[in-house]
């Protein structure tokens, strides 16, 4: 096999493409995917540096076809992964928990448009964030990151990478149709310089081998297929051994599992961007894009002698529900401009518990906010 | 046939297959009658005869009585969602080519809401092996027609006959591309075997339908009221016409079953090799 062929240094690069080559840098060796606007830049570079790395390209015949090949995939000991946007990710709904009841590692990057249904194909939104928590059927928990530009992009799908194997589960990177086709400087460094997790491995014989026994952590070691542990894995309700179990108490305890595993690790796996939060009465509450049309809202209120915060959301999925609670017990009101009708808002509200109010700044998608809209809704809060 | 193992003060029967079957998964959830046993057997034995390492053999199955194949099978196996084996199985193979794939479902998994995926792995001619084990039936969810189910059969939801067509899926994989389709119904487990080896070691995408009895539902439904009944049938309608135009070997309610292999070819497949 040729050398892989790897690429370093600074480079004028759209988020799309620096999702690509992030997923190469983290390893990522298999990707599954389907045209889709505003993702479809995110396949064609796969396809190309693919093959320069010693992956697979696979265009598959739709979504549903996308996210079983790219289980399959990892199942098979390689990083694996696939991008679409709205319509795909309804699609890829069923899959996902397929892979959450699996506990496979792979990562899902969506480009978000604005919908229900076709909507705007090529233009942007934050709508699909509550999909993102509670698409699939069923209780779980999952992880989501939110870039707020390309070198965000590359920099977080290598931590989608790394949390996927980490937890064993599908790790969504929710960027957005603005931030995709956005370009900006995007610096890619060099391969010793990224740290990498893989999946742990099983170290007993495989007799005794049981691919759903978790260690301290909750999260089982993980056999790939043909390694020779004659493993069974299925989407029923099972028990550590893998095998279906019917019973209310085998489901009791694998869905706790599979919530705890991501909600009593919740500190290894937040990432928060905090700024200004002591003092400030208001706090803006925002993640990808907004953050970057709140910022300057913030900033011009700031220069009105507002205290105004802002606390970024970087990992959206699971919830900072301790901090956002916290921050509300010292201030009045949060402000959550986000492009949907109100989606991670009513999280901010929930967590606040009645200490702070909570006021959405709502946009249905197409462009990005109007900076004053954000700035009034500030000035309002601080009155 | 069975053998004698001693196992201290005791002996005991072991079965054959005993390495390669989750007996502690015992008792199965397939009806008396049912030919879904005969198929599995059938398959670990063209298994074992086809000379591949069963630490590389990977089963993946969809949702279905067909579905719960994979559960019952000690290779690496996996139960996935309803219709995605193949492209499950896609991503599998891909990832690691060594393995021989092998997907085990049935005809509503594969052929409705599946057959999207099916088509689409016969124009690749993906390097896999397909057992669709076709009962005519929605088994598992009490009976209802399905996309097999011949014109005028009964079911609970065609209880005055089914006024739909039916595909010939033979036919359908052939038009697909698969390198090699064969049929063969639950009482050929000769030809059948036989035909899985030659399946498995084709390169390629491989498609072999079993006919096989569900007297549950679609027997007690349409006057074939036990798996012997059934048996029976296909003893007394059953051809073997080896390379017999493939689209010409639609099953009806009654008459003839056409089976044998029906494409044995070469055309580029996926993964290429270097």
């Amino acid at each position: 096999m040729p050398a892989e062929r790897h690429i370093q240094g600074e480079f004028f690069m759209s988020g799309d493409e620096a999702c690509a080559e992030g997923a190469i840098s983290a390893g990522c060796r298999f990707f599954a995917g389907y045209p889709i606007t505003p993702a479809t830049e995110i396949a064609e570079r796969m396809s190309d540096r693919l093959p320069e790395v010693g992956g697979t390209y696979i265009q598959m015949e739709d979504e549903l076809g996308s996210m079983a090949a790219i289980i399959g995939a990892s199942w098979g000991g390689v990083k694996a992964m696939t991008a679409t946007s709205g319509p795909g990710f309804s699609l890829m709904m069923e899959n996902i928990g397929l892979g959450i009841m699996l506990e496979t590692p792979c990562v899902v990057a969506n480009v978000q448009r604005a919908g229900p249904s076709t909507g705007l194909p090529t233009m942007v939104a934050q709508g699909d964030m509550m999909q993102a928590r509670w698409g699939s059927h069923g209780s779980y928990s999952i992880i989501a990151l939110s870039p707020s530009s390309p070198q965000e992009v590359f920099d977080h799908t290598i931590k989608a990478f790394n949390l996927s194997e980490r937890y064993r589960l599908p790790v969504l990177v929710m960027t957005d149709g603005a931030v995709g086709h956005m370009y900006e400087k995007v610096n890619i460094p060099p391969r010793s310089e990224i740290d990498l997790v893989a999946r742990r491995k099983p170290e007993v014989a495989p007799a005794e081998y049981w691919p759903y026994q978790p260690g301290a952590d909750l999260v089982p070691p993980m056999a790939n297929s043909g390694e020779g542990y004659h493993f069974h894995v299925t989407g029923l309700t099972h028990d550590e051994r893998g095998y279906p179990e019917m019973t209310a108490e085998a489901q009791d305890r694998l869905i706790r599992r599979l919530v705890d595993k991501i909600e009593k690790n919740s500190a290894d796996i937040l990432e928060l961007e905090e700024d200004g939060i002591g003092g400030a009465k208001v706090v803006v509450c925002t993640y990808g894009i907004t953050a970057r049309v709140a910022q300057i809202a913030v900033e011009h209120a700031r220069s009105e002698g507002i205290p105004v915060g802002m606390l970024r959301l970087i990992t959206v999925w699971p919830f900072p529900q301790e901090r956002v609670a916290q921050i509300a017990s010292q201030i009045e009101t949060y402000v959550v401009p986000e492009i949907n009708y109100g989606q991670v808002s009513l999280e901010v509200e929930r967590s606040a518990g009645g200490k702070a109010r909570t006021v959405l700044v709502p946009h249905m998608g197409g462009t990005v906010h109007d900076p004053q809209t954000i700035l009034e809704a500030i000035r309002q809060a601080a009155r | 046939m069975m053998t004698i193992a001693q196992t201290g003060e005791h002996a005991r029967e072991v079965h054959p297959l005993q390495d390669y079957i989750r007996e502690d998964r015992f008792p199965h959830i397939w009806c008396a009658g049912c030919g879904l046993g005969i198929v599995l057997s059938a398959f670990l034995r063209a298994m074992l005869q086809s000379g591949l390492d069963p630490d590389r053999v990977a089963v993946v199955s969809g949702i279905g009585c067909t579905g719960r194949v994979a559960g019952y099978i000690k290779l690496d196996s996996f139960h996935t969602t309803h219709g995605r084996a193949i492209p499950f199985a896609t991503g599998l193979k891909l990832a690691n080519p060594e393995l021989e794939v092998v997907v085990f479902s049935g005809d509503g998994d594969l052929i409705a809401i599946g057959g999207n995926h099916l088509i689409h792995a016969g124009r690749r001619n993906i390097d896999m092996t397909v057992i669709c084990v076709n009962n005519f039936t929605y088994g598992m969810t009490g009976g209802q027609f399905g996309p097999t189910t011949p014109s005028l059969a009964r079911s609970t939801t065609s209880r005055a006959g089914n006024v739909e067509n039916p595909f010939n899926i033979a036919g359908l994989a052939a038009a697909s591309g698969a390198a090699y389709v064969a049929r063969w119904t639950a009482a050929q487990v000769r030809q059948m075997e036989r035909s899985i080896i030659e399946a498995l070691q084709k390169r390629g995408f491989s498609f072999v339908e079993i006919i096989s009895p569900c007297p549950t539902y679609y027997g007690r439904m349409n006057r074939q009221p036990t798996g012997l009944d059934q048996m029976r049938y296909y003893r007394a309608n059953t051809v073997v016409r080896h390379f017999a135009s493939p689209h010409e070997v639609g099953v009806g309610l009654g008459g003839l079953i056409v089976t044998g292999k029906f494409v044995d070819t070469e055309r580029p497949y996926l993964p290429r090799g270097e």
